[in-house]
């Protein structure tokens, strides 16, 4: 039976007041300001023709990747679309090689052979990365699978957008997994826009009920809200842990990008981000939090703020001077003892 | 006046049945469209009802008869006041039609005796002990085989298990691996052969069966996007070791959708590899190439050759190379190449040949991508002539690569243009004459070769 919920009550005031250290807390807010700092880099260098292609970036929509992974534990598969640059940094993944991959030279984590959209990491257990629309859902889907048949306690967080949940192979996984009852936290990142197509005109009905026909539990999540965003994982997370079988968890958020560098963002309006920004932007709410109820200071605040911006300079540095592919690259990494 | 009840075929390329159990007995009065008895194929089992009202004579097939031939008289049926008289029942049509099926199509000729050539290579020491099998019971022992050897071996897909695969390929495997190995999925390629590769991302090493290739166009993004395209986009780290499997090309009578060969459209593809086995040998060693490699495999097989048997080694260690063809027939005068069920038809085209006094050499190609080019360009060496065989259409296929590589790398080893024979650049027809004219057949390669040879 689905049990489907709008909007799961704020959990971010209990979190808040109890549950989560203050170091925790301070540990996302450096995590999501590291992701902001590091895709605002990502856009000037895109801008001074250091990095190429497509290029998605993740600004506002941070406190969904940090606080699904804050209750993640080593093991556990990530996966995602071609929006990926936040995930690999809140999965642990080394700024320098995401940013020298952005580049395309041989420090990024796939050599420069894959980019912005197709970065991996086994250690982290980051499967991508993937380019098509919907793709990652079976392949993580799969991964859920792998944990199952292994037996080993893992579950797999599997993200994809609004525009993905349309794709037929999204419900193909959703039977399946419900049918095996395999452990896969599916997050639904609803930035609202699937590239220039609003929501309302690409998807009929509430996404988080997408699941509803095949049993699996859903919910509506506050995804500016850290906090909330943790609660609903750690809640549904263990469920999906124990065995009962997937969940989705609807995240509404907000891009405050184009859907790419190249978008002209002519579909919606610029007082439309400028509200989201000044009223919800997760990263200045949860400071003020943070400082009202007294979990920190101004000054330990101004120090994390130093610390991210020596770790993206060295990063956008490390990207720079790290040289192009070898050529003889080209030809590698076809197959296996190739 | 007494009607014969004729074996019915269940399947276009059925061509022999089990008859399992009478339904009636000798004497029974048998109204039209009551179960008279039931029979078994590699695919199914089915009830087979009269056609007409009666009393049921003899019985001239007992229960539990194995291998009973399409066609071949299993009873009489009686009007009244006729008596069981054996030999007296008219010639006709098949009385018996098997329930769902609308009309019993008519089976396919056999396919050509197979001849093995002696096995000229280091394979050879592995048929010191073999058993004749078929390129069924081949590709299931190669599968039970890695799967006991390696727990990460699992197989997917529809009805592999509970239903034992749709042409019986995976038969008794649930039975002794269990549901957790073997498992049916919904009717969902694209979903399926995404999780399969997200499975082997996981470690793990997924046995992926198309009921039949022509399916494997709705999976196509996950095996060339996702399992083809990964490992050199993570700069070697995320190896996808899988194997998709199942018929491929055409059958017999099953019409344009059901009947296409993906030979070329896989070999395109950097990051693949493509293999094509034809005898049972091939099945079994390539197939068990295929679940150790640790790279994504397309595994073409044909249902036609399923039924058919070849000597296969004993030893759970015959293992074929993935790249390497096999002379199967050594000659001086034309080599042919060929693959899958098209090996058959080039031996068959290189007895007619030799008659004519013109030795063929028929080479296996056995793997597409890689492929097998010194193989190819030694033998051409020798020949100076060349014919390629495909079932697939010409344009675009593995006979246009196969005619750019010795162009490109042996042309002055060429005495005559290549010529090659295809299936006919159309979607496969029902009709069994059309049918039969788009197919290659081993007539046009006798043609082929006679005129790379300049004979006329």
């Amino acid at each position: 039976m689905a049990t489907t919920k709008k909007l799961a009550a704020s959990h971010a005031e209990a979190a808040a007041a109890g549950d989560v250290s203050s170091a925790e807390l301070l540990c996302y807010y450096r995590d999501m300001l590291l992701i902001r700092r590091f895709e605002e880099k990502s856009g000037q260098m895109y801008g001074m023709g250091l990095i190429g292609g497509f290029c998605h970036l993740y600004i506002g929509q941070e406190a969904v990747v940090v606080g699904i992974q804050s209750v993640l534990i080593p093991g556990d598969s990530v996966i995602t679309s071609y929006r990926d640059h936040g995930h690999m940094i809140a999965c642990g993944m080394d700024s320098k090689g995401v940013m020298a991959e952005l580049t395309g030279r041989r420090g990024g984590y796939s050599k420069g052979k894959g980019g912005s959209m197709h970065m991996f990491s086994r250690e982290k257990a980051f499967y991508g990365g993937h380019g098509i629309v919907g793709a990652q859902v079976p392949i993580g889907t799969g991964l859920a699978f792998s944990h199952k048949y292994k037996n080993d306690g893992h579950i797999s967080a599997t993200y994809f957008g609004d525009g993905a949940v349309n794709q037929g192979q999204v419900y193909e996984s959703f039977n399946m997994a419900a049918l095996w009852k395999l452990p896969c936290l599916y997050v639904l990142e609803n930035n609202k826009y699937a590239m220039g197509t609003a929501q309302a005109r690409a998807a009929a009905g509430e996404l988080y009920q997408r699941g509803m026909a095949y049993g699996i539990p859903g919910v509506q999540v506050n995804g500016m809200d850290v906090l909330a965003v943790r609660a609903a994982a750690q809640e549904w997370g263990d469920y999906v842990r124990s065995g009962k079988g997937p969940a989705i968890l609807e995240m509404q958020t907000y891009r405050y990008r184009g859907h790419s560098m190249s978008d002209p963002a002519k579909y919606r309006s610029k007082e439309e981000v400028a509200k989201v920004r000044s009223e919800a932007d997760p990263i200045d709410n949860f400071r003020r939090m943070l400082l009202e109820k007294g979990h920190t200071t101004e000054d330990a605040l101004k120090e994390i703020d130093r610390e991210i911006k020596v770790i993206v300079t060295e990063a956008a540095e490390f990207a720079q001077q790290s040289p192009e592919p070898e050529i003889s690259e080209l030809w590698t990494d076809v197959l296996v003892g190739a | 006046m007494p009607i014969d009840i004729l074996m019915p075929a269940l399947s276009p390329t059925m061509t022999e049945g089990k008859l399992v159990r009478w339904l009636k007995s000798e004497g029974d009065a048998v109204k039209s469209g009551e179960a008279l008895f039931e029979i078994e194929t590699d695919k199914a089992t089915m009830e087979v009802e009269a056609s007409d009202e009666g009393r049921l004579g003899a019985i001239f097939v007992a229960a539990g008869t194995e291998r009973v031939a399409v066609n071949a008289r299993v009873a009489v049926l009686l009007g009244e006041g006729e008596s069981a008289v054996a030999g007296s029942a008219t010639q006709g049509a098949p009385v018996g039609i098997p329930v769902a099926v609308a009309a019993a199509p008519t089976p396919p000729a056999k396919a050509p005796p197979v001849t093995v050539a002696p096995r000229v290579d280091d394979e050879a020491k592995f048929f010191a002990k073999a058993s004749r099998r078929t390129v069924r019971d081949a590709l299931r022992d190669a599968m039970a085989e890695e799967m006991r050897r390696d727990p990460g071996v699992f197989v997917m897909g529809e009805e592999v298990a509970e239903y034992q695969g749709a042409y019986k390929v995976t038969q008794g495997l649930l039975q002794e691996f269990g549901a957790s190995r073997v498992i049916d999925t919904p009717i969902t390629e694209h979903g399926f052969a995404g999780l399969a590769v997200g499975a082997a991302f996981g470690g793990l090493k997924p046995i992926v069966e198309f009921m039949t290739f022509n399916f494997s166009m709705q999976a196509i993004d996950h095996i060339i996007n996702s399992a083809a395209k990964t490992l050199y986009m993570s700069g070697g780290q995320m190896g996808c070791p899988i194997v998709f499997r199942g018929p491929n090309g055409a059958a017999a009578r099953v019409g344009a959708q059901h009947s296409q060969c993906y030979a070329s459209w896989y070999a395109h593809c950097p990051g693949l590899k493509v293999v094509a086995p034809w005898s049972a040998a091939d099945a079994k060693g390539l197939l068990k190439a295929a679940i150790r490699d640790p790279n994504p495999v397309i595994f073409l097989e044909n249902e036609i050759m399923y039924g058919q048997s070849f000597d296969v080694p004993d030893d759970p260690e015959f293992v074929l190379p993935i790249g390497k063809a096999r002379i199967e027939r050594a000659g001086r005068d034309v080599t042919i190449t060929a693959f899958s069920r098209m090996v058959g038809h080039a031996l068959t085209a290189a007895e007619t040949l030799a008659a004519m006094g013109i030795e063929a050499e028929v080479i296996n190609l056995r793997s597409l991508r890689p492929l097998d080019t010194e193989t190819i360009l030694a033998s051409l060496k020798k020949t100076n002539r060349l014919v390629t065989v495909e079932e697939g259409w010409g344009y675009a296929g593995i006979g246009a690569e196969i005619a750019a590589l010795v162009m490109e790398r042996a042309f002055d080893d060429l005495d005559a243009p290549v010529v090659r024979v295809c299936g006919a650049d159309v979607p496969l027809p029902y009709a069994a004459n059309l049918e039969q004219l788009a197919l290659p057949q081993p007539e046009a390669i006798v043609d082929a070769a006679k005129s790379v040879c300049y004979r006329s």
